[in-house]
């Protein structure tokens, strides 16, 4: 079976909630078992907002520290913050202006992208087009984005947007 | 009956589906995290099913106890759930629920918060179980946390107790895939039976409730539904883990990942109150060496009553603080089993940004208004959002829900007594006032305290995911009007005004502050919507800009710390994060040299 443990980081506001969710729905829709743990209370008034995706046989919520496949960070001061939690040789994809030196570090300036397509709120869809289309997660974009369409069918509008963006992302490798 | 697919579910979601699930008729909450979402997807149950309900956001933990406690009194399956934090509230109905008993299945969830992540203690529920004699039962996952709620009535209805059901925050806020399970309708219509030597017993009668309940614990100690799970027996091992709630989901895992599931017998408690006996038997005769793991305090080690084979919290081996994350188990267990310790991992450097109020938010206004109306005054405050006003220096104090008021007028009693004039500024937020501001404000009255207090009005439970607050009311019910309760206490001033509009904000609490000086206790209510609330339409508005008149003086960044007010080190100025900004203006009145402007708006 498929086993990935993932971590995706920002803060308040961000919408790493929704993204999650989405990978985890996502999970489902490919009939495997999954476990999330997700950040709320004062911590998501502007301060730093964490989620463990767990797909697989799993028991518990949380990754360890140096067991996470990939770790996607929402702000640049994230992926100092958490690449403690991924393996060895985890991939990280990072919303950022600037390259960082290190190895299998993938980033995109996705707030610019998102003033853009004016669609300030779509960061995180942005973030997540790019980290799929590295093509090393459990699902597709296209399997992530069929699951959006479920979700949204009843905000067109919104749809739109967030499949955009997803685009967008995928778009800037 | 084509294949069902599950679906995602927060364990929140999944203790409400439980409940609806198995029947539950009467559900009050009052939200606190981890618990909030608990009772808004009862209530999303409840239609998505049609089911015929009576799901409440009660006004404090101790109404919602009361209410649901009511419907089991009449026969009907009932809940109410709240954080750890709100069992305190909840205390007094609970314990006293516990020797009358229930009727219809009473599940009382108390969400604990082992971290603290979004709490004020670490406190356990299970100990509250303890002091009320309740079973309590132990969820470690979504999918069991729905199991234990159907479970918790089935038990509540067989000995007729109320039961708790103690997720902690990792269980409450984990996802997981759950499949849909048809809901119950018991076809039960409401039947109190009147029977006042139970239900309005004398202490006479209590002491013979009490020894009943004694009687009725022992039993459950050997309720087979809620046996602890022996999950590998490791045949030819002196050594035993006992494990609960989500340490169990942690030890099982790393324990197979770092290849020692087969060095000890693994038991899962799901009641750890009371432990089962037959199973304490077992531990003390089968093994030489037990380790137990459970949140936060040693419940379970304490009931195994053998301290010179048991290891735990008690005993030491197990931090008695904080959370137990799964790489401290893991230690913990290696440790244990005698194997070399795994690497600890390379912590994280401190976390970089803080929580703060959100940009636009009419705290923020309040807190600098009070700060240059009162700039000695004393600040005690409240929990909620504008908690985070300590960044702000507006906030001294916060002890618990209300006792900004109580505080407030204790500080002017302190200092009163001792001949030292002092202005006392007070915040607290409109569902915090209802929750348990209105009492202190009325002993204020009485006693003759002087102080302001300013109620932050933005008509919305805020921090715990926007849940209504009784200024709204209810489709069957009436808005309740703050200020006509704070005239109803006996308060002679009671201002509202907007935050958002500083300088007249700021006038109306100097205005306040004269009148509490010489007369008495003078109430500002301080009216703006939450911004994140997305009940209330907002009008866009343009947002700041700041002009080269900017001195990088950092006043703003300081003394407002608005997130979208960011000093750029490069220009030497403060730029507006166009991200982030709301347009709301407060910055321009707060800019010393008038830098800040906005497009087509203020001048």
């Amino acid at each position: 079976m498929i086993s990935q443990q993932l971590i995706i980081s920002g803060v308040g506001g961000q919408g790493i909630l929704f993204i999650t969710r989405l990978l985890a729905e996502t999970a489902i829709a490919k009939e495997l078992p999954v476990l999330t743990s997700e950040t709320h209370g004062m911590a998501q008034r502007g301060g730093i907002v964490i989620s463990h995706l767990k797909v697989g046989a799993f028991s518990s919520p949380l990754v360890r520290p140096g067991q996470a496949d990939g770790l996607i960070a929402l702000k640049p001061g994230n992926v100092k913050l958490h690449n403690s939690f991924l393996k060895p040789d985890g991939w990280i994809t990072a919303n950022a202006v600037e390259p960082f030196p290190r190895a299998g570090v993938v980033t995109i300036d996705a707030d610019t992208l998102a003033l853009q397509l004016g669609n300030p709120q779509a960061v995180n869809l942005i973030v997540l087009g790019r980290a799929l289309s590295m093509g090393r997660f459990f699902c597709t974009k296209d399997e992530l984005a069929n699951v959006l369409r479920r979700k949204l069918h009843d905000k067109p509008a919104v749809l739109e947007g967030a499949l955009a963006a997803l685009a967008a992302g995928a778009g800037a490798a | 009956m084509p294949e069902q697919q599950p679906i995602l579910m927060q364990g929140n979601e999944a203790m409400a589906r439980g409940l609806v699930e198995n029947g539950c008729v009467v559900a009050a909450s009052y939200p606190g995290t981890p618990a909030s979402e608990i009772l808004s997807a009862i209530d999303a149950w409840r239609k998505a099913e049609g089911a015929n309900m009576h799901v409440e956001w009660a006004v404090n933990e101790k109404v919602a106890f009361e209410i649901a406690y009511a419907a089991s009194q009449s026969g009907l399956r009932a809940a109410t759930a709240m954080k750890q934090v709100g069992l305190n509230v909840a205390s007094d109905p609970l314990m006293s629920a516990a020797y009358l008993g229930t009727v219809g299945g009473f599940v009382v969830i108390s969400a604990d918060d082992p971290g603290p992540h979004s709490s004020q203690t670490e406190q356990d529920s299970r100990l509250v179980a303890m002091q009320a004699k309740i079973p309590v039962l132990d969820p470690s996952s979504p999918a069991e946390a729905r199991e234990m709620a159907g479970l918790a009535f089935q038990l509540s209805e067989e000995f007729g107790v109320p039961v708790m059901l103690r997720p902690t925050t990792r269980v409450c806020h984990a996802c997981q895939d759950i499949l849909l399970r048809p809901v119950q309708d018991l076809q039960r219509t409401a039947d109190f039976r009147k029977d006042p030597k139970r239900w309005a017993a004398t202490p006479k009668f209590r002491y013979e409730l009490h020894v009943k309940l004694n009687q009725t614990l022992s039993r459950i100690a050997a309720y087979g539904p809620t046996a602890p799970r022996c999950l590998n027996h490791a045949p030819g091992t002196r050594r035993a883990v006992v494990a609960s709630g989500v340490s169990a989901a942690h030890a099982q895992e790393v324990a197979s990942a770092s290849g020692l599931w087969d060095s000890f017998a693994f038991y899962q408690v799901v009641q750890p109150y009371p432990l089962h006996s037959a199973f304490v038997e077992e531990i003390r005769t089968a093994y030489d060496e037990v380790l137990v793991l459970e949140e936060t305090a040693g419940v379970i080690e304490m009931q195994l009553r053998d301290y010179r084979r048991v290891q735990g919290k008690l005993s030491g081996f197990v931090p008695e603080a904080g959370e137990l994350l799964p790489e401290t188990i893991e230690r913990l267990l290696a440790r244990f089993a005698g194997r070399p310790l795994p690497e600890l991992p390379e912590a994280a450097p401190e976390a970089g940004k803080r929580p703060t109020l959100c940009p636009g938010c009419p705290h923020r206004a309040s807190f600098y208004a009070i700060k240059k109306a009162a700039p000695k005054g004393i600040y005690p405050s409240d929990i909620g959002c504008y908690t985070l006003g300590v960044n702000l220096g507006g906030v001294d104090t916060v002890l618990c829900m209300g006792a900004a008021i109580g505080q407030a007028a204790g500080f002017y009693q302190a200092y009163r007594v001792t001949g030292q004039p002092r202005d006392i500024v007070a915040t607290i937020g409109d569902s915090t006032f209802f929750h348990a501001g209105i009492p202190p404000l009325i002993d204020a009255v009485v006693q003759g305290a002087r102080f302001v207090l300013v109620i932050l009005d933005n008509s919305t439970t805020a921090m715990t995911g926007n849940q209504p607050t009784p200024s709204q009311g209810t489709p069957a019910g009436q808005a309740v009007d703050i200020a006509s309760i704070v005239a109803g206490c006996g308060v002679k001033f009671c201002r509202s005004a907007d935050p958002l509009d500083l300088p007249a904000f700021t006038a109306q609490i100097k205005e306040a502050l004269a009148f509490s000086r010489d007369q008495g206790v003078a109430v500002v209510i301080a009216k703006s919507p939450c911004l994140v609330d997305k009940s209330v339409r907002h009008a866009k508005r343009p947002q700041a800009v700041v002009d080269a008149a900017c001195t990088g003086c950092r006043y703003c960044t300081s003394q407002f710390e608005c997130p979208a007010l960011v000093y750029d080190e490069a220009s030497g100025k403060v730029v507006v994060d166009v991200m982030i900004c709301s347009g709301c203006g407060v910055c321009l009145d707060v800019c010393p040299v008038k830098a800040i402007r906005q497009e087509g708006g203020k001048p």
